[in-house]
């Protein structure tokens, strides 16, 4: 116990440690998982980056606009330097070509053929073709000497700009002829103007148009510029010097270029004057630029300004043409509403992806919560299947009480029912502890290491044993329970008997539950014998189902076991009727079933059975097999259970390598049927097991004749098999009446078929009509002097009261009544008690027991117990069978006598002692072994008192919890077996027999 | 013949009333049926052991519990096996179950409820050893006037 109790808690320590395990190993990080804690700060620097981005393109866009703008102003700013510049030349080649007019036909001609009248008139007449020049006009020029003679010519003084009489010069260049428009400057001296006296002497030096800085005009105060040319009196010659030009001059054609006007009148032709600000300035003194045109405060875009360079024609000049915007750039609503878009966007994406990362997140946390959460599931199903382990055994340790009382119980001296009573109890038991390692298996199964067992057993007798199970549950409910196997199954199959009991009970108890009338009625048939069956089914259909002598009464019945409908109807007295038939006739032919086919190793099996009961309903007929489902809820208020049994007599149906179905119809009933494949049984170690099996069934009935009064065929013939298990030959009778014709005409007619020891009688079927002709009839038989011979009447019931049971009495029935459900065991009971036959099964436990000396007889035995009583108890049982005993205190003692060679044939072993438990010694004792063994076969010595060639005791353990885990262990440590202690002596015979086989 | 079948009805009665007191359980009657020609004193031999046996570990048992501190529960645990074992062996119900009681204080390690179960063992021990020595007598009387011993179920 103490010892149990350890391995469990170690194994409750394994489970913990494995879950640690698990969930650590089961944690795999993705990388999102990993750096959950940087999520917030990865979406910050997303949304910096963006930022950063959408910045830098607003101003990609934005620069790209300057750029454009820029050119923009500077391809207009060309444009109007260009035009000013071509408008400008064009003036003064008109100009030139002015000079050259007055050259020819003023200084060549003689007369002159120019006078004031003539130029005012042609200039005023060719003005359009100098639109930028206010007027022209021309001097002449007068050196001092020659002033006189020039003021008499012309009749006026010349005088100077401030219109005052001229002071006496060197030169002068009075103004002789002049355009209307500057009429107002004739006899004026330009010399006397610093600015046109300088444009002037640059201009006769150069031969070229020259340029006065800007200045207010005279009539317009507008600014402008005076355009000054030579005029020679003779042709120069090529390439003239200065002095030379200065010695032909004759005079100077100017001209006035109204500056401002000027670039006010071009600018209005062109488009998008408002636009942009144009000013131009005379850059010759670079420190100091002189405006000509444009307004001098600052306004319009300072920012951008563009430079266009002019060129008048005057090379010592130099002027310059700066354009502006007149507004500032307007913000650019592309570039920001792009960029903005493009950070919104980038925005979103990026709260998408963190919030995707997020659920990942969520998603994880919550998988692996689950995954805990299932880890922890799975402990709680292992701690559940320990729960269980540990329950079965604590139920185990006062059941085994119970079962060593019984035996104890069965060991007296017991009157027939009282011993059947007994027996029951002690096989249910048996089954109790079976079920409850089958609680066990359930795990197992669960975790699918169930293993099937291969042993031969008697399929019959587990049947019987189920049947018995449930017998007093069907007695009380009134439900008949019955039991057919075909004889054709052989006696002994090899399979795993365990789970062929598991899944008869499972499937009997099922229908027991369900079921509130009728029967329940299990059939084993061979699984080939099905086809016949079908066709004969089709035959009797063609026949007209005619039922030979049997008489139904009641139109409403139907043929099957109880008289109620049944849900396959394959299974009524039609195809049943057949089976039985064609196997009889198979029987007869063949004694001791040495049927065809039986070279074969294996036989599958058909089971069916089939209950009256509420059946199942339509809609839950495809999950019947599933675990944990019932037909509805209200079944297990109704009924209880768990709804596992199914699936898991499903799973073991498959394992034995069969299928399992039904047929259920609702109020009708349902009819479970499986398939199941099984060994057969080699003849040598048939008859081996089959001691050591279940109770053997008495043989004093061998060749009995009996008459079964049954109306039911099915019935009938269930009965008539278990009769037969027991070696009486049985006919069946429609009715008292011919039963008791056909016992009166063998009697009186001595060529008699059958002379019936017993009669067989149905209750249901004495209880109508005819039981007054009955007792008639058994008046008569006594009065004919039958007496001597006259068969014993049984009655078989289902339920009985006591009322009847007298009548019965009355009418002539043995005080025995058969209740069912049937076994053949119990049926042997019964007519024992009738027959009055001796009670064998006492006969038989002698010859166990004297077998038991048998076995044990003149056998060298050592028994190891450090408690001295147990030692001496132990010793004196084995004494009494015959043994000699030697009695070893602790298992060293046990080591040094077991030194080999040795003497002993066996050795029993207590578990618990003190220094060297019984598992240590034994252990040992096994090393010990090997290592001779070894040596001998190393040898090549065959000694002669070696048995087998191979040292190896049989250890038995002795001990008082017979439980699963310590016989595993007893096996793990090398034993063989184990004996209960105190010692029962069919516990003894049964593990004593497996080593001294006679 | 008389007064063996008086002998034979008192040792009757006296063996059931051993059984239904609970003095004895059915162990001691398969012991009893052990006992045949071969072994004619097997069941007082059983017995006396077991008595020997069971002075010996009480004393044990009294000088482990006599301590007042430090007492070695494993040793009493020990003792209290053997005896349990050897009980059940000879079907010495009361003081098996007495035993039984015994083993669990020896766990939680429970002086004083030791001390009070060794009382009941001695109690019950000694109650059995009187009650088998009369039944000893008994028999030794039978067979002293000739009777054989008659089997109780």
């Amino acid at each position: 116990m103490g010892l149990k109790l350890q391995q469990s808690q170690h194994q409750h320590h394994s489970v913990a440690v494995k879950v640690n395990e698990q969930t650590g190993t089961k944690r795999g990080y993705t990388f999102i998982q990993a750096n959950r804690a940087w999520l917030p700060k990865f979406l910050l620097l997303w949304v910096m980056v963006m930022a950063f981005l959408s910045t830098w393109i607003y101003k990609k866009m934005d620069a790209d606009i300057k750029v454009r703008r820029k050119e923009v102003l500077s391809s207009m700013c060309d444009e109007r330097a260009r035009m000013l510049q071509d408008q400008f030349s064009v003036s003064v080649n008109h100009v030139h070509a002015l000079a050259i007019l007055i050259s020819t036909f003023h200084y060549y001609k003689n007369p002159s053929a120019i006078d004031q009248e003539t130029f005012a008139e042609y200039t005023a007449r060719t003005a359009f073709e100098r639109p930028l020049l206010s007027g022209v006009a021309y001097a002449e020029r007068v050196v001092h000497s020659e002033r006189g003679e020039f003021e008499k010519q012309h009749g006026w003084t010349i005088k100077t700009m401030q219109r005052e009489p001229s002071p006496v010069r060197d030169e002068y260049a009075p103004v002789i002829l002049s355009q209307e428009t500057v009429s107002y400057i004739e006899s004026l001296d330009m010399m006397s103007g610093e600015e046109d006296r300088e444009n002037i002497l640059r201009a006769r030096a150069t031969g070229k148009a020259v340029l006065t800085s800007p200045f207010r005009l005279l009539g317009s105060h507008h600014l402008g510029v005076v355009l000054t040319f030579p005029v020679y009196k003779s042709k120069l010659p090529t390439r003239p010097t200065v002095e030379e030009r200065i010695e032909a001059t004759a005079g100077y054609l100017g001209g006035a270029f109204d500056v401002e006007s000027l670039v006010e009148n071009l600018l209005g032709q062109l488009a998008g004057k408002q636009a942009i600000l144009v000013n131009v300035y005379d850059i010759t003194n670079s420190s100091d630029h002189l405006i000509m045109y444009g307004h001098q405060n600052q306004d319009g875009d300072l920012a951008l300004l563009y430079e266009s360079k002019l060129d008048f024609g005057d090379p010592f000049r130099k002027h310059t043409m700066i354009c502006r915007y007149q507004q500032k750039a307007p913000t650019s609503w592309t570039a920001l509403t792009t960029a903005f878009l493009f950070f919104v966007i980038c925005l979103l994406v990026g709260y998408i992806l963190y919030g995707a990362a997020i659920h990942i997140v969520k998603v994880e946390d919550d998988f692996h919560e689950m995954q805990e959460l299932k880890v922890r599931a799975e402990a709680a199903d292992v701690a559940k299947s320990q729960f269980l382990a540990t329950v079965s055994h604590e139920i185990r340790t006062p059941m085994n009480g119970i079962l060593g009382m019984l035996a104890l119980l069965l060991d007296t001296d017991l009157s027939s029912t009282q011993r059947d009573y007994a027996q029951t109890a002690q096989v249910c038991g048996k089954a109790l502890i079976a079920l409850i390692n089958e609680v066990l298996d359930r795990a197992k199964i669960e975790a699918g290491k169930l293993e099937m067992e291969t042993v031969p057993f008697d399929l019959r007798s587990i049947l019987d044993d189920v049947l018995s199970l449930f017998s007093e549950k069907s007695r009380n409910k009134g439900v008949e329970l019955a039991v057919f196997v075909s004889d054709k199954v052989p006696e002994m199959v090899m399979g795993d008997p365990g789970r062929f009991r598991q899944i008869i009970t499972n499937l009997v108890g099922n229908s027991v539950k369900f079921t509130e009338r009728g029967h329940i009625f299990v059939k084993v048939h061979l699984a080939e014998n099905t086809k016949p069956v079908v066709d004969a089914k089709v035959e009797t259909c063609l026949n007209g189902g005619s039922d030979g002598g049997v008489p139904i009464s009641d139109a409403h019945q139907f043929k099957t076991l109880s008289g109620y409908e049944a849900a396959d109807e394959r299974n009524g007295w039609d195809s049943f009727k057949h089976l039985v038939s064609y196997e009889e006739s198979r029987y007869d032919a063949s004694i001791n079933m040495t049927v065809p086919g039986e070279t074969s190793q294996s036989v599958t099996l058909m089971v069916s059975v089939e209950d009256t009961g509420i059946g199942i309903p339509l809609i839950a007929q495809d999950r019947v097999f599933m675990p944990f489902m019932q037909a509805d809820s209200s079944t297990s208020r109704n009924y209880g259970g768990t709804g596992i049994g199914l699936s898991i007599t499903k799973c073991l149906v498959e394992l034995m390598g069969g299928h399992i179905s039904f047929v259920s119809r609702p109020q009708v009933g349902s009819t479970f049927t499986f398939t199941a494949d099984f060994g057969r049984c080699k003849k040598a170690s048939f008859n081996d097991t089959k001691k050591s099996n279940t109770e053997d069934l008495p043989s004093s009935f061998r060749g009995l004749k009996a008459i079964v009064v049954d109306r039911k065929p099915v019935r009938a013939a269930v009965t008539r098999y278990h009769l037969k298990r027991l070696g009486m030959l049985a006919e069946v009778a429609g009715s008292v009446k011919i039963a008791a014709s056909a016992c009166g005409k063998n009697g009186s007619s001595c060529g008699s078929k059958i002379q019936p020891d017993i009669i067989l009688v149905e209750k249901d079927l004495w209880l109508s009509v005819e039981d007054g002709g009955l007792s008639l009839r058994m008046l008569d038989w006594k009065q004919n002097g039958h007496a001597f011979k006259l068969p014993k009447m049984v009655l078989l019931a289902t339920n009985i009261t006591n009322v009847e049971l007298e009548k019965a009495k009355a009418a002539g029935f043995v005080d025995t009544v058969i209740m069912k459900p049937m076994r053949a065991s119990m049926v042997a009971a019964c007519l024992q008690q009738v027959l009055g036959i001796g009670n064998k099964k006492q006969a038989g436990k002698d010859v166990q027991n004297g077998s038991l000396r048998s076995l044990l007889c003149g056998k060298k035995i050592l028994v190891v117990d450090d408690n001295m009583v147990n030692r001496r108890v132990a010793a004196g049982a084995l004494k009494k069978f015959g043994a000699a005993v030697e009695c070893a205190e602790s298992g060293k003692v046990a080591l040094k006598l077991l030194q080999i060679p040795h003497s002993f044939d066996a050795c029993f072993m207590d578990i618990q002692m003190p220094e060297m438990d019984g598992f240590e010694a034994t252990r040992q004792i096994r090393m010990m072994e090997s290592q001779a063994n070894e040596q001998m076969n190393g040898g090549g010595i065959d000694k002669g008192f070696t048995r087998k060639g191979e040292w190896h005791v049989p250890i038995l353990a002795m001990t008082a919890d017979v439980i699963h885990a310590t016989y595993d262990e007893c096996l793990k440590c090398g034993m063989d077996g184990y004996v209960s202690k105190p010692f029962e002596e069919e516990n003894l015979y049964q593990a004593v027999t497996k080593f001294f086989k006679v | 013949m008389n007064i063996v079948n008086q002998l034979q009805r008192q040792f009757i009665d006296f063996s059931t009333s051993l059984h239904r007191e609970g003095f004895v359980d059915d162990q001691f009657t398969q012991l009893q049926k052990l006992q045949d020609e071969n072994s004619p004193d097997f069941v007082v031999e059983v017995v006396s052991l077991f008595f020997e046996d069971c002075e010996k570990l009480i004393n044990n048992m009294a000088r482990a519990l006599e301590q007042t501190q430090g007492v070695d529960f494993k040793q009493v645990d020990a003792s209290v096996h053997q005896l349990k074992g050897s009980s059940s062996s000879i079907g010495a119900m009361r003081v098996k179950n007495a035993c039984i009681a015994f083993r669990s204080f020896c766990e939680a390690q429970n002086r004083e409820g030791c001390l009070r179960c060794l009382q009941q063992v001695t109690h019950e021990y000694s109650l059995l050893k009187n009650k088998l020595q009369t039944l000893f007598t008994l028999e030794q009387q039978i067979l002293a006037a000739g009777g054989s011993i008659p089997v109780v179920d």
